[in-house]
Protein backbone atom coordinates (compact mmCIF):
# COMPACT_ATOMS: atom_id res chain seq x y z
CA UNK A 1 0.00 0.00 0.00
CA UNK A 2 2.67 2.30 1.16
CA UNK A 3 4.61 1.39 -2.33
CA UNK A 4 1.36 2.42 -4.18
CA UNK A 5 1.25 6.06 -2.46
CA UNK A 6 4.91 6.26 -3.48
CA UNK A 7 4.27 5.37 -6.68
CA UNK A 8 1.60 8.14 -7.11
CA UNK A 9 3.21 10.39 -5.35
CA UNK A 10 6.64 10.22 -7.56
CA UNK A 11 4.02 10.33 -10.52
CA UNK A 12 2.22 13.28 -9.78
CA UNK A 13 5.47 15.23 -8.95
CA UNK A 14 6.15 17.08 -11.65
CA UNK A 15 2.78 18.48 -12.49
CA UNK A 16 1.65 21.70 -10.58
CA UNK A 17 -2.02 20.59 -11.00
CA UNK A 18 -2.93 17.00 -10.33
CA UNK A 19 -1.79 16.83 -6.42
CA UNK A 20 -4.19 15.00 -4.09
CA UNK A 21 -5.70 18.22 -2.88
CA UNK A 22 -7.54 18.81 -6.38
CA UNK A 23 -8.25 15.22 -7.07
CA UNK A 24 -9.72 15.66 -3.81
CA UNK A 25 -11.89 18.57 -5.30
CA UNK A 26 -12.66 15.98 -8.15
CA UNK A 27 -13.75 12.93 -6.20
CA UNK A 28 -15.96 14.96 -4.02
CA UNK A 29 -17.26 16.37 -7.23
CA UNK A 30 -17.83 12.99 -8.19
CA UNK A 31 -19.89 12.29 -5.17
CA UNK A 32 -21.61 15.24 -5.77
CA UNK A 33 -22.63 14.64 -9.44
CA UNK A 34 -23.52 11.27 -8.85
CA UNK A 35 -26.05 12.04 -5.78
CA UNK A 36 -27.73 14.55 -7.99
CA UNK A 37 -28.39 12.44 -10.92
CA UNK A 38 -29.58 9.20 -8.82
CA UNK A 39 -31.82 11.18 -6.48
CA UNK A 40 -33.21 12.94 -9.25
CA UNK A 41 -33.70 10.22 -11.60
CA UNK A 42 -34.99 7.86 -8.82
CA UNK A 43 -37.68 10.62 -8.07
CA UNK A 44 -38.35 11.07 -11.57
CA UNK A 45 -38.92 7.90 -12.27
CA UNK A 46 -41.50 7.47 -9.12
CA UNK A 47 -42.90 10.89 -10.57
CA UNK A 48 -43.20 9.65 -14.33
CA UNK A 49 -45.18 6.28 -13.75
CA UNK A 50 -48.41 7.66 -12.42
CA UNK A 51 -48.04 10.70 -14.56
CA UNK A 52 -47.48 8.64 -17.86
CA UNK A 53 -50.52 6.42 -16.67
CA UNK A 54 -52.35 9.73 -16.33
CA UNK A 55 -51.34 11.00 -19.84
CA UNK A 56 -52.61 8.10 -21.73
CA UNK A 57 -55.93 9.10 -20.29
CA UNK A 58 -58.92 9.57 -22.78
CA UNK A 59 -59.86 11.52 -19.67
CA UNK A 60 -59.00 15.32 -21.00
CA UNK A 61 -58.93 17.11 -17.67
CA UNK A 62 -56.12 14.44 -16.37
CA UNK A 63 -53.97 14.31 -19.54
CA UNK A 64 -54.25 17.92 -20.19
CA UNK A 65 -52.68 19.42 -17.29
CA UNK A 66 -49.94 16.85 -17.81
CA UNK A 67 -49.09 17.56 -21.37
CA UNK A 68 -48.68 21.34 -20.47
CA UNK A 69 -46.17 19.75 -17.46
CA UNK A 70 -44.25 17.94 -19.92
CA UNK A 71 -44.90 20.78 -22.84
CA UNK A 72 -43.33 23.69 -20.62
CA UNK A 73 -40.36 21.42 -19.15
CA UNK A 74 -39.23 19.97 -22.28
CA UNK A 75 -39.90 22.65 -24.14
CA UNK A 76 -37.44 25.25 -22.58
CA UNK A 77 -33.50 24.96 -21.87
CA UNK A 78 -32.69 22.99 -18.18
CA UNK A 79 -30.62 26.04 -17.58
CA UNK A 80 -33.29 28.47 -17.83
CA UNK A 81 -35.36 25.87 -15.47
CA UNK A 82 -32.89 26.17 -13.15
CA UNK A 83 -31.93 29.84 -13.09
CA UNK A 84 -35.68 30.34 -12.60
CA UNK A 85 -36.22 27.85 -9.20
CA UNK A 86 -32.40 28.61 -8.18
CA UNK A 87 -33.23 32.45 -8.09
CA UNK A 88 -36.85 32.89 -8.32
CA UNK A 89 -37.83 30.88 -4.86
CA UNK A 90 -36.57 33.70 -3.10
CA UNK A 91 -39.27 36.37 -4.63
CA UNK A 92 -41.70 34.79 -2.49
CA UNK A 93 -42.12 36.94 0.12
CA UNK A 94 -41.08 35.77 3.44
CA UNK A 95 -39.98 32.17 2.30
CA UNK A 96 -36.77 32.41 3.84
CA UNK A 97 -38.81 33.10 7.19
CA UNK A 98 -40.33 29.47 6.69
CA UNK A 99 -39.42 25.95 7.19
CA UNK A 100 -38.61 25.33 3.57
CA UNK A 101 -35.47 27.73 3.79
CA UNK A 102 -33.80 25.21 5.05
CA UNK A 103 -33.68 23.55 2.21
CA UNK A 104 -33.70 25.93 -0.10
CA UNK A 105 -30.60 27.62 0.99
CA UNK A 106 -28.57 25.39 -0.14
CA UNK A 107 -28.38 25.16 -4.16
CA UNK A 108 -28.07 21.41 -3.91
CA UNK A 109 -31.90 21.08 -3.74
CA UNK A 110 -33.52 23.98 -6.25
CA UNK A 111 -30.71 22.29 -8.44
CA UNK A 112 -32.45 18.90 -7.26
CA UNK A 113 -35.84 19.83 -8.05
CA UNK A 114 -35.36 21.53 -11.46
CA UNK A 115 -33.68 18.26 -12.80
CA UNK A 116 -36.19 15.90 -10.99
CA UNK A 117 -38.91 18.08 -12.76
CA UNK A 118 -37.01 17.96 -16.32
CA UNK A 119 -36.30 14.34 -15.91
CA UNK A 120 -39.91 12.94 -14.74
CA UNK A 121 -41.31 15.36 -17.93
CA UNK A 122 -39.00 13.31 -20.19
CA UNK A 123 -38.99 9.98 -18.62
CA UNK A 124 -43.25 10.53 -18.56
CA UNK A 125 -43.32 11.31 -22.46
CA UNK A 126 -41.41 8.45 -22.86
CA UNK A 127 -43.55 5.51 -20.70
CA UNK A 128 -46.38 7.46 -22.74
CA UNK A 129 -44.82 6.18 -25.64
CA UNK A 130 -44.49 3.07 -24.65
CA UNK A 131 -47.68 2.48 -23.37
CA UNK A 132 -49.61 3.77 -26.09
CA UNK A 133 -47.67 1.14 -28.27
CA UNK A 134 -48.68 -1.95 -26.10
CA UNK A 135 -49.80 -4.24 -28.64
CA UNK A 136 -54.08 -4.15 -28.96
CA UNK A 137 -54.15 -7.91 -29.07
CA UNK A 138 -52.69 -7.68 -25.57
CA UNK A 139 -55.28 -5.97 -24.74
CA UNK A 140 -57.91 -7.25 -25.99
CA UNK A 141 -57.12 -10.74 -24.37
CA UNK A 142 -56.60 -9.17 -20.96
CA UNK A 143 -59.93 -7.83 -21.54
CA UNK A 144 -61.70 -10.97 -22.24
CA UNK A 145 -59.94 -13.00 -19.13
CA UNK A 146 -61.87 -10.73 -16.50
CA UNK A 147 -59.45 -8.82 -16.01
CA UNK A 148 -60.38 -5.10 -14.38
CA UNK A 149 -58.40 -1.94 -15.59
CA UNK A 150 -56.22 -1.76 -13.03
CA UNK A 151 -55.33 -5.41 -12.94
CA UNK A 152 -54.26 -5.30 -16.65
CA UNK A 153 -52.35 -1.73 -15.86
CA UNK A 154 -50.23 -3.57 -13.37
CA UNK A 155 -49.70 -7.06 -15.07
CA UNK A 156 -49.73 -6.67 -18.76
CA UNK A 157 -49.19 -2.67 -19.95
CA UNK A 158 -46.68 -1.38 -17.97
CA UNK A 159 -44.48 -4.77 -17.39
CA UNK A 160 -44.69 -4.92 -20.87
CA UNK A 161 -44.31 -1.11 -21.80
CA UNK A 162 -41.33 -0.93 -18.99
CA UNK A 163 -39.41 -3.32 -21.03
CA UNK A 164 -40.00 -1.13 -23.85
CA UNK A 165 -39.10 1.94 -22.80
CA UNK A 166 -35.54 0.46 -21.44
CA UNK A 167 -33.08 1.53 -24.81
CA UNK A 168 -34.85 5.27 -24.37
CA UNK A 169 -34.54 5.65 -20.85
CA UNK A 170 -31.08 4.58 -20.84
CA UNK A 171 -30.40 7.60 -23.00
CA UNK A 172 -32.24 9.54 -20.70
CA UNK A 173 -29.86 8.71 -18.00
CA UNK A 174 -26.92 9.27 -19.73
CA UNK A 175 -28.94 12.89 -20.67
CA UNK A 176 -29.00 13.96 -17.13
CA UNK A 177 -25.59 12.86 -16.23
CA UNK A 178 -24.40 14.85 -19.06
CA UNK A 179 -26.93 17.87 -18.69
CA UNK A 180 -25.78 18.14 -14.45
CA UNK A 181 -22.81 19.52 -15.44
CA UNK A 182 -24.87 23.08 -15.28
CA UNK A 183 -25.59 22.33 -11.45
CA UNK A 184 -22.19 24.01 -11.29
CA UNK A 185 -23.28 27.75 -12.27
CA UNK A 186 -25.45 27.84 -9.11
CA UNK A 187 -22.13 26.96 -7.42
CA UNK A 188 -22.33 23.67 -6.77
CA UNK A 189 -19.19 21.77 -7.03
CA UNK A 190 -20.18 18.84 -9.02
CA UNK A 191 -17.26 17.24 -11.63
CA UNK A 192 -17.56 20.28 -13.69
CA UNK A 193 -17.42 22.69 -10.58
CA UNK A 194 -14.58 21.03 -9.59
CA UNK A 195 -13.24 21.03 -12.73
CA UNK A 196 -13.60 25.58 -13.25
CA UNK A 197 -12.26 25.43 -9.97
CA UNK A 198 -9.26 24.00 -10.58
CA UNK A 199 -8.90 25.62 -13.58
CA UNK A 200 -9.66 29.43 -12.46
CA UNK A 201 -6.87 28.07 -9.72
CA UNK A 202 -3.92 27.10 -11.92
CA UNK A 203 -5.64 28.73 -15.45
CA UNK A 204 -5.10 25.44 -16.98
CA UNK A 205 -8.05 24.87 -18.73
CA UNK A 206 -7.24 22.19 -20.83
CA UNK A 207 -6.07 19.72 -18.40
CA UNK A 208 -8.54 20.64 -15.88
CA UNK A 209 -11.27 19.77 -18.07
CA UNK A 210 -9.62 16.97 -20.10
CA UNK A 211 -9.51 14.80 -16.89
CA UNK A 212 -13.27 15.92 -15.98
CA UNK A 213 -14.01 14.71 -19.75
CA UNK A 214 -12.52 11.47 -19.31
CA UNK A 215 -14.47 11.19 -15.34
CA UNK A 216 -17.63 11.62 -17.59
CA UNK A 217 -16.97 8.69 -20.21
CA UNK A 218 -16.76 6.27 -17.48
CA UNK A 219 -19.47 7.22 -15.68
CA UNK A 220 -21.52 6.53 -18.75
CA UNK A 221 -19.45 3.48 -19.37
CA UNK A 222 -20.68 1.98 -16.57
CA UNK A 223 -24.33 3.38 -17.13
CA UNK A 224 -24.07 1.59 -20.67
CA UNK A 225 -23.29 -1.67 -19.05
CA UNK A 226 -25.78 -1.46 -16.13
CA UNK A 227 -29.04 -0.96 -19.02
CA UNK A 228 -26.85 -3.50 -21.42
CA UNK A 229 -27.18 -5.75 -18.61
CA UNK A 230 -31.11 -5.06 -17.69
CA UNK A 231 -31.59 -5.10 -21.32
CA UNK A 232 -30.19 -8.53 -21.58
CA UNK A 233 -32.16 -9.78 -18.72
CA UNK A 234 -35.91 -8.44 -18.91
CA UNK A 235 -36.30 -7.81 -22.71
CA UNK A 236 -35.25 -11.72 -23.10
CA UNK A 237 -38.76 -12.63 -24.62
CA UNK A 238 -37.93 -10.83 -27.77
CA UNK A 239 -34.94 -12.69 -28.59
CA UNK A 240 -34.87 -15.63 -31.00
CA UNK A 241 -34.33 -18.90 -29.00
CA UNK A 242 -30.40 -19.60 -29.42
CA UNK A 243 -30.48 -22.94 -31.74
CA UNK B 1 -88.49 -24.87 -17.89
CA UNK B 2 -84.80 -26.79 -17.71
CA UNK B 3 -83.57 -27.50 -14.59
CA UNK B 4 -79.80 -26.18 -15.32
CA UNK B 5 -79.61 -22.79 -17.13
CA UNK B 6 -78.14 -22.41 -20.19
CA UNK B 7 -74.15 -22.40 -20.68
CA UNK B 8 -74.84 -19.12 -22.78
CA UNK B 9 -78.17 -17.55 -24.48
CA UNK B 10 -77.65 -14.32 -26.47
CA UNK B 11 -80.81 -12.78 -27.84
CA UNK B 12 -81.96 -10.63 -30.55
CA UNK B 13 -78.23 -8.59 -31.09
CA UNK B 14 -77.61 -5.45 -33.24
CA UNK B 15 -74.87 -3.50 -33.59
CA UNK B 16 -73.81 -0.17 -35.48
CA UNK B 17 -70.63 1.18 -36.48
CA UNK B 18 -71.76 4.57 -37.23
CA UNK B 19 -74.43 4.54 -39.80
CA UNK B 20 -73.59 0.64 -40.88
CA UNK B 21 -75.75 -1.84 -38.96
CA UNK B 22 -73.54 -4.81 -39.13
CA UNK B 23 -75.67 -7.20 -36.96
CA UNK B 24 -79.47 -7.15 -37.38
CA UNK B 25 -80.93 -8.69 -34.71
CA UNK B 26 -78.84 -11.97 -33.67
CA UNK B 27 -79.83 -15.03 -31.25
CA UNK B 28 -78.23 -18.06 -30.27
CA UNK B 29 -78.04 -20.93 -27.43
CA UNK B 30 -75.55 -22.88 -26.42
CA UNK B 31 -76.40 -26.11 -24.93
CA UNK B 32 -73.77 -27.85 -22.77
CA UNK B 33 -71.44 -29.39 -25.10
CA UNK B 34 -72.85 -28.06 -28.14
CA UNK B 35 -70.38 -26.73 -30.65
CA UNK B 36 -71.07 -23.94 -32.34
CA UNK B 37 -69.99 -22.48 -35.88
CA UNK B 38 -70.05 -19.42 -37.18
CA UNK B 39 -69.65 -19.63 -41.06
CA UNK B 40 -69.54 -16.93 -43.73
CA UNK B 41 -67.46 -14.54 -46.15
CA UNK B 42 -65.81 -11.59 -44.64
CA UNK B 43 -67.57 -8.72 -43.88
CA UNK B 44 -70.45 -10.72 -42.57
CA UNK B 45 -70.68 -10.02 -38.94
CA UNK B 46 -69.05 -13.25 -37.75
CA UNK B 47 -66.30 -12.03 -35.81
CA UNK B 48 -68.56 -8.91 -34.48
CA UNK B 49 -71.03 -11.47 -33.23
CA UNK B 50 -68.74 -13.31 -31.15
CA UNK B 51 -67.06 -10.91 -29.44
CA UNK B 52 -69.89 -8.98 -28.80
CA UNK B 53 -70.54 -12.31 -26.79
CA UNK B 54 -67.93 -11.18 -24.34
CA UNK B 55 -68.21 -7.28 -24.74
CA UNK B 56 -65.18 -6.98 -26.35
CA UNK B 57 -67.55 -4.91 -28.74
CA UNK B 58 -70.83 -3.03 -26.97
CA UNK B 59 -74.08 -4.35 -28.68
CA UNK B 60 -76.58 -1.26 -29.20
CA UNK B 61 -79.22 -3.60 -28.13
CA UNK B 62 -79.73 -7.31 -27.44
CA UNK B 63 -80.05 -9.31 -24.04
CA UNK B 64 -77.23 -11.57 -23.09
CA UNK B 65 -77.14 -14.50 -20.24
CA UNK B 66 -74.38 -16.36 -19.22
CA UNK B 67 -75.13 -19.37 -17.34
CA UNK B 68 -78.65 -17.79 -16.60
CA UNK B 69 -77.39 -15.01 -15.11
CA UNK B 70 -78.62 -11.46 -17.18
CA UNK B 71 -76.18 -8.72 -17.98
CA UNK B 72 -77.18 -5.40 -16.82
CA UNK B 73 -76.84 -3.04 -19.23
CA UNK B 74 -77.62 1.18 -19.08
CA UNK B 75 -77.77 3.76 -21.24
CA UNK B 76 -74.86 6.57 -21.09
CA UNK B 77 -74.25 9.64 -23.30
CA UNK B 78 -71.83 7.56 -25.19
CA UNK B 79 -74.36 4.70 -25.85
CA UNK B 80 -75.25 1.25 -24.07
CA UNK B 81 -72.55 0.36 -21.81
CA UNK B 82 -72.68 -2.37 -19.14
CA UNK B 83 -74.26 -1.07 -15.78
CA UNK B 84 -71.93 -2.92 -13.76
CA UNK B 85 -68.08 -3.54 -14.78
CA UNK B 86 -67.82 -6.25 -12.13
CA UNK B 87 -70.70 -8.45 -13.34
CA UNK B 88 -68.80 -7.83 -16.83
CA UNK B 89 -65.62 -9.01 -15.45
CA UNK B 90 -67.02 -11.98 -13.72
CA UNK B 91 -69.04 -13.15 -16.77
CA UNK B 92 -65.84 -12.95 -19.05
CA UNK B 93 -63.74 -15.00 -17.05
CA UNK B 94 -66.39 -17.76 -17.75
CA UNK B 95 -66.54 -17.61 -21.06
CA UNK B 96 -62.20 -17.63 -22.52
CA UNK B 97 -61.87 -16.38 -25.99
CA UNK B 98 -59.22 -18.23 -28.40
CA UNK B 99 -57.65 -15.16 -30.77
CA UNK B 100 -56.84 -15.53 -34.78
CA UNK B 101 -53.67 -13.92 -33.79
CA UNK B 102 -53.20 -15.63 -30.65
CA UNK B 103 -52.18 -12.77 -28.41
CA UNK B 104 -49.93 -14.11 -25.50
CA UNK B 105 -48.68 -11.73 -23.34
CA UNK B 106 -45.05 -10.97 -25.05
CA UNK B 107 -43.42 -10.51 -21.78
CA UNK B 108 -43.99 -13.17 -20.12
CA UNK B 109 -43.12 -17.01 -20.53
CA UNK B 110 -45.70 -19.47 -22.17
CA UNK B 111 -46.14 -20.83 -18.35
CA UNK B 112 -46.61 -17.84 -17.31
CA UNK B 113 -49.07 -16.84 -19.74
CA UNK B 114 -51.42 -19.63 -18.73
CA UNK B 115 -51.59 -19.46 -14.94
CA UNK B 116 -51.99 -15.42 -15.18
CA UNK B 117 -55.97 -15.06 -15.16
CA UNK B 118 -56.17 -17.98 -13.01
CA UNK B 119 -54.09 -16.66 -9.97
CA UNK B 120 -54.62 -13.02 -11.14
CA UNK B 121 -58.43 -12.80 -11.63
CA UNK B 122 -59.78 -16.32 -10.19
CA UNK B 123 -57.54 -15.90 -7.25
CA UNK B 124 -55.97 -19.37 -7.70
CA UNK B 125 -52.89 -20.43 -5.82
CA UNK B 126 -50.10 -19.78 -7.93
CA UNK B 127 -49.15 -23.84 -6.92
CA UNK B 128 -52.38 -25.20 -7.89
CA UNK B 129 -52.69 -23.06 -11.09
CA UNK B 130 -48.98 -24.09 -11.89
CA UNK B 131 -49.93 -27.46 -11.42
CA UNK B 132 -53.01 -27.35 -13.72
CA UNK B 133 -50.90 -25.37 -16.42
CA UNK B 134 -48.23 -27.89 -16.67
CA UNK B 135 -51.03 -30.80 -17.34
CA UNK B 136 -52.88 -28.56 -20.02
CA UNK B 137 -49.92 -28.01 -21.67
CA UNK B 138 -49.01 -31.63 -21.73
CA UNK B 139 -52.37 -32.05 -23.45
CA UNK B 140 -51.73 -29.79 -26.19
CA UNK B 141 -47.86 -30.87 -26.76
CA UNK B 142 -46.21 -27.98 -25.49
CA UNK B 143 -44.88 -29.64 -22.25
CA UNK B 144 -41.57 -28.98 -23.19
CA UNK B 145 -42.19 -25.41 -24.13
CA UNK B 146 -43.33 -23.77 -20.95
CA UNK B 147 -40.66 -21.50 -20.28
CA UNK B 148 -40.38 -20.06 -23.78
CA UNK B 149 -41.45 -16.82 -24.69
CA UNK B 150 -44.28 -16.44 -27.48
CA UNK B 151 -42.04 -15.23 -29.99
CA UNK B 152 -40.07 -17.77 -29.92
CA UNK B 153 -42.35 -20.26 -30.69
CA UNK B 154 -44.23 -20.96 -34.14
CA UNK B 155 -47.87 -19.88 -34.98
CA UNK B 156 -49.45 -23.00 -34.60
CA UNK B 157 -47.29 -23.62 -31.26
CA UNK B 158 -48.53 -20.21 -29.73
CA UNK B 159 -51.93 -20.85 -30.99
CA UNK B 160 -51.81 -24.55 -28.99
CA UNK B 161 -50.34 -22.32 -25.92
CA UNK B 162 -53.29 -19.78 -26.36
CA UNK B 163 -56.07 -22.93 -25.99
CA UNK B 164 -54.15 -23.52 -22.64
CA UNK B 165 -54.24 -20.57 -21.56
CA UNK B 166 -58.07 -20.61 -22.29
CA UNK B 167 -58.70 -23.98 -20.49
CA UNK B 168 -56.98 -22.86 -17.50
CA UNK B 169 -59.70 -20.82 -16.67
CA UNK B 170 -62.38 -23.72 -16.32
CA UNK B 171 -64.73 -21.48 -18.79
CA UNK B 172 -68.22 -22.70 -19.11
CA UNK B 173 -68.03 -21.54 -22.83
CA UNK B 174 -64.88 -21.12 -25.19
CA UNK B 175 -65.14 -18.53 -28.31
CA UNK B 176 -62.33 -19.00 -31.36
CA UNK B 177 -62.18 -16.30 -33.42
CA UNK B 178 -61.07 -17.81 -36.69
CA UNK B 179 -57.69 -19.74 -34.95
CA UNK B 180 -56.32 -20.95 -37.47
CA UNK B 181 -56.66 -18.11 -40.43
CA UNK B 182 -53.07 -16.77 -38.95
CA UNK B 183 -51.24 -20.09 -39.53
CA UNK B 184 -49.51 -21.39 -41.97
CA UNK B 185 -51.42 -24.72 -43.79
CA UNK B 186 -48.99 -27.23 -42.50
CA UNK B 187 -49.37 -26.02 -38.71
CA UNK B 188 -53.56 -25.63 -39.33
CA UNK B 189 -53.93 -29.23 -38.61
CA UNK B 190 -52.41 -29.69 -35.28
CA UNK B 191 -54.84 -26.59 -33.78
CA UNK B 192 -57.58 -28.52 -35.13
CA UNK B 193 -56.93 -31.94 -33.78
CA UNK B 194 -56.70 -30.08 -30.28
CA UNK B 195 -59.80 -28.60 -30.61
CA UNK B 196 -61.79 -31.77 -31.91
CA UNK B 197 -60.53 -33.42 -28.38
CA UNK B 198 -61.91 -30.16 -26.65
CA UNK B 199 -65.31 -31.19 -28.76
CA UNK B 200 -65.20 -34.54 -28.23
CA UNK B 201 -65.01 -34.53 -24.23
CA UNK B 202 -67.95 -32.49 -24.16
CA UNK B 203 -66.64 -28.40 -24.24
CA UNK B 204 -69.22 -25.90 -25.60
CA UNK B 205 -67.72 -24.02 -27.82
CA UNK B 206 -68.55 -21.61 -30.53
CA UNK B 207 -66.13 -21.63 -33.41
CA UNK B 208 -66.25 -18.62 -36.14
CA UNK B 209 -63.73 -20.75 -38.46
CA UNK B 210 -63.11 -21.17 -42.17
CA UNK B 211 -62.71 -24.32 -41.60
CA UNK B 212 -65.38 -26.56 -43.52
CA UNK B 213 -64.20 -29.69 -42.87
CA UNK B 214 -64.17 -29.07 -39.33
CA UNK B 215 -67.92 -27.05 -39.32
CA UNK B 216 -68.71 -30.29 -41.32
CA UNK B 217 -67.09 -33.22 -38.63
CA UNK B 218 -67.36 -31.53 -35.29
CA UNK B 219 -69.98 -28.86 -35.01
CA UNK B 220 -73.68 -30.03 -33.61
CA UNK B 221 -74.89 -26.36 -35.50
CA UNK B 222 -74.20 -24.54 -38.05
CA UNK B 223 -75.10 -20.70 -38.92
CA UNK B 224 -74.76 -19.16 -41.79
CA UNK B 225 -74.18 -15.44 -41.47
CA UNK B 226 -74.32 -12.93 -44.20
CA UNK B 227 -74.69 -9.19 -43.99
CA UNK B 228 -75.37 -9.61 -40.20
CA UNK B 229 -78.36 -12.01 -40.19
CA UNK B 230 -78.84 -15.63 -40.09
CA UNK B 231 -79.38 -17.31 -42.96
CA UNK B 232 -79.45 -20.75 -42.79
CA UNK B 233 -78.94 -22.25 -39.46
CA UNK B 234 -78.94 -26.05 -38.36
CA UNK B 235 -77.41 -29.31 -38.22
CA UNK B 236 -73.98 -29.82 -40.31
CA UNK B 237 -75.59 -32.43 -42.02
CA UNK B 238 -78.54 -29.85 -43.76
CA UNK B 239 -77.09 -26.60 -43.87
CA UNK B 240 -73.55 -27.90 -45.30
CA UNK B 241 -75.31 -30.95 -47.16
CA UNK B 242 -78.34 -29.67 -48.30
CA UNK B 243 -78.10 -25.79 -48.38
CA UNK B 244 -81.77 -24.17 -49.36
CA UNK B 245 -80.37 -20.73 -50.67
CA UNK B 246 -77.85 -19.74 -53.44
CA UNK B 247 -75.52 -18.11 -52.00
CA UNK B 248 -74.58 -20.23 -49.45
CA UNK B 249 -74.01 -22.80 -52.04
CA UNK B 250 -72.19 -20.42 -54.19
CA UNK B 251 -70.37 -20.11 -50.70
CA UNK B 252 -69.40 -23.68 -50.11
CA UNK B 253 -68.94 -24.29 -54.08
CA UNK B 254 -65.22 -25.07 -54.34
CA UNK B 255 -62.77 -22.17 -54.93
CA UNK B 256 -59.50 -22.19 -57.26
Amino acid sequence: MQALIDWFTALLADNTIFNAQTLGYYGSGLVTTVQLVFLSLVIGLVMAVPLAIGRSSRRRWISLPIFLYTYVFRGTPLLIQLYLIYYGVVFFEGIQETWLWVFLEDPFVPALIAFTLNTAAYTTEIFRGAIKATPRGEIEAARAYGMSQRLMMRRIILPSAFRRALPAYGNEVIFMLHASAIASVVTIMDLTGAARFIYARYYAPFDAFLFVAAIYLCVTFAILYLFRYLEKRMLAHLKPVEQ
Amino acid sequence: MAATPLPLEVRNIKKRFGDTEVLKGLSLQARQGDVITLIGASGSGKSTFLRCMNLLEQPNEGDLLVHGEEIRFKQTKHGREPADWNQVVRMRAKLSMVFQSFNLWAHMTLLENVIEAPVHVLGKSRKEATDHARSLLDRVGLADRADYYPAQMSGGQQQRGAIARALAMDPEVMLFDEPTSALDPELVGDVLKVMRDLADEGRTMIVVTHEMAFARDVSTQVMYLHQGVVEEAGPPDDVLGNPRSERLRQFLAPKH
